[in-house]
């Protein structure tokens, strides 16, 4: 099918974008790379009558370190994040996951900022944020807001970005050195949306865990933070058995949805497996020194 | 009244100049408002890359672009690829290891070989398997498409090698425009004309 007709407005500058998003309030809507709004739009899931196209504003066009975080503008693309040497250095986690989202030419397009806007269950980039304590800064005309992203996404492609806000920024603190992190999904088909995944950064201190961060994709109507199995690995030195514990505290209480891909209970069995080895890999980058 | 913008892109060298509404996907716009019958359409929500095109170098998926977004950028489709009524390497490849059965996702699998030889010129079975996964085909069983790719990968290695020359190769910028220039519209057809001459133009 085809888009319904909407108003395209194409600005070329923030302050810009901004007030005509200030304009349409609820109207309007932002056009990114478009990787899941113009799919929506030809399936007139979605029929928004206004689209604000951020293309042209390169001055978001940015991936940057300062002060101990790393900062992602909204027109950078995602194949610009899994190519970005300060970004591999800064958030390895980040770039392992994105290389798992889709393939090339939809990341060639597809922005990291407006993946999180989004808010797909499914998605990778909001868990390995999640995971990562990331803040979403959302500017409007009347200011900017810093929002953590635990409390930034709702709900099933739903956040509590208002009307007439932007997607500004993603600011992701930078790992430290002597953490291990490992992004591991289970789908199908490779590029496929995963039946779920699961992103890990250990903290380890003299061979024990310090700090665990646990975060999964595509078993809840949102990405979780799994807080049960964070406790479970504090002092965790990875041998088999707390490895295991982790991983069966993690998809504790889960229900996940059942689909085509597969039932509830397949889906919180995959979701273990993944934790599991996330878990390992993490352990052994955290060893390695990497 | 319907909002109308006006583009201008280049396309397989070519200036294109153009009135379009805001919702005509790029892909519409290059087979109905330019007659470039090569980008095809598949699945229509970015899964199947049927519709897979290079925007300034990089594969992107026309049924999930619009039109006005191509605005000042340079786009690439098959009938770029071939120049001097001579096939491109990789068109070439694919013709000598018989890379196709009925044709349908050919052109677009053609352009994604052309990006990933020229990320990694000389990849190994297994890295052509991992970089053609973005283009689904329901005829070959991919085998045949593999063998062209890695046979592609040697010719233009081996013709780098001679001449220092290879075809459409695409940095950040435009650089397509001289060899795509004069075959637009006289290079190898590739399928479906009579089909598609028939669907021209709606507005």
């Amino acid at each position: 099918m085809k888009p319904a007709p909407f108003a395209y407005h194409v600005p070329s500058a923030l302050t810009e974008a901004l007030a005509v998003l200030d304009e349409l309030g609820e109207e309007g809507r932002v056009l990114a790379g478009g990787q899941s709004l113009v799919p929506l739009m030809n399936f007139r899931l979605a029929q928004p009558t206004h689209l604000v196209d951020i293309n042209r504003l390169d001055e978001l066009d940015y991936i940057r370190r300062d002060d101990g975080v790393l900062a992602i503008g909204a027109r950078a693309r995602q194949s610009a994040l899994e190519r970005s040497q300060e970004a591999r250095g800064a958030a390895p986690l980040l770039v392992e996951a994105v290389a798992q989202v889709a393939h090339p030419p939809v990341r060639h397009r597809g922005t990291v900022c407006g993946s999180v806007a989004h808010a797909d269950p499914a998605a990778e980039l909001p868990a390995a944020l999640l995971a990562l304590d990331a803040e979403v800064v959302a500017s409007s005309r009347q200011g900017e807001r810093r929002i953590p992203i635990h409390e930034f996404i709702s709900g099933p492609f739903t956040t509590t970005l208002a009307p007439g806000e932007l997607v500004r920024e993603v600011r992701v603190p930078v790992s430290g050195a002597g953490s291990g992190y490992a992004f591991a999904e289970f789908s199908p088909r490779h590029g496929d949306f995963a039946v779920s995944g699961a992103a890990v950064l250990l903290q380890l201190e003299a061979g024990r865990v310090e700090r665990a961060s646990v975060a999964l994709c595509g078993v809840a109507g949102m990405p979780v933070r799994a807080a049960g199995a964070e406790q479970s690995l504090r002092g965790a030195r990875g041998s088999e058995e707390e490895l295991e514990a982790a991983a069966a505290a993690a998809v504790e209480g889960l229900t996940p949805s059942a689909d085509l891909h597969g039932g509830s209970a397949y889906r919180r069995r995959i979701a273990r497996v993944c934790v599991r080895r996330a878990i390992n890999l993490a352990f052994s980058r955290a060893r390695g020194g990497a | 009244m319907v909002d109308r913008h006006r583009i201008e892109l280049v396309v397989n060298g070519e200036t294109e100049t153009q009135e379009v509404e805001p919702r005509r996907l790029l892909v519409d716009f290059l087979r109905e408002d330019l007659g470039l019958l090569g980008a095809h359409i598949g699945c229509e929500h970015g899964v199947c890359g049927t519709c897979t095109v290079l925007m300034n170098g990089e594969t992107i998926r026309s049924c999930i672009t619009f039109a006005v977004q191509a605005d000042g950028q340079e786009i690439t489709t098959v009938e770029g690829l071939a120049s001097n009524g001579k096939f491109h390497p990789v068109q070439e490849a694919f013709w000598e290891k018989q890379g196709l059965q009925c044709g349908y996702c050919t052109p677009a699998m053609m352009l994604r070989t052309v990006e990933i030889l020229r990320e990694n010129p000389s990849p190994t079975r297994d890295q052509v398997r991992e970089g053609i996964a973005s283009q689904l085909c329901r005829c070959t069983g991919y085998q045949y498409i593999i063998d062209a790719v890695l046979e592609a990968a040697r010719t233009m290695s081996a013709g780098a090698e001679t001449d220092g020359k290879v075809l459409v190769k695409q940095g950040a910028g435009p650089s397509s425009a001289e060899a795509a220039a004069q075959t637009q519209g006289s290079g190898p057809a590739l399928e479906e004309e009579a089909e598609d001459a028939s669907r021209q133009k709606e507005s």
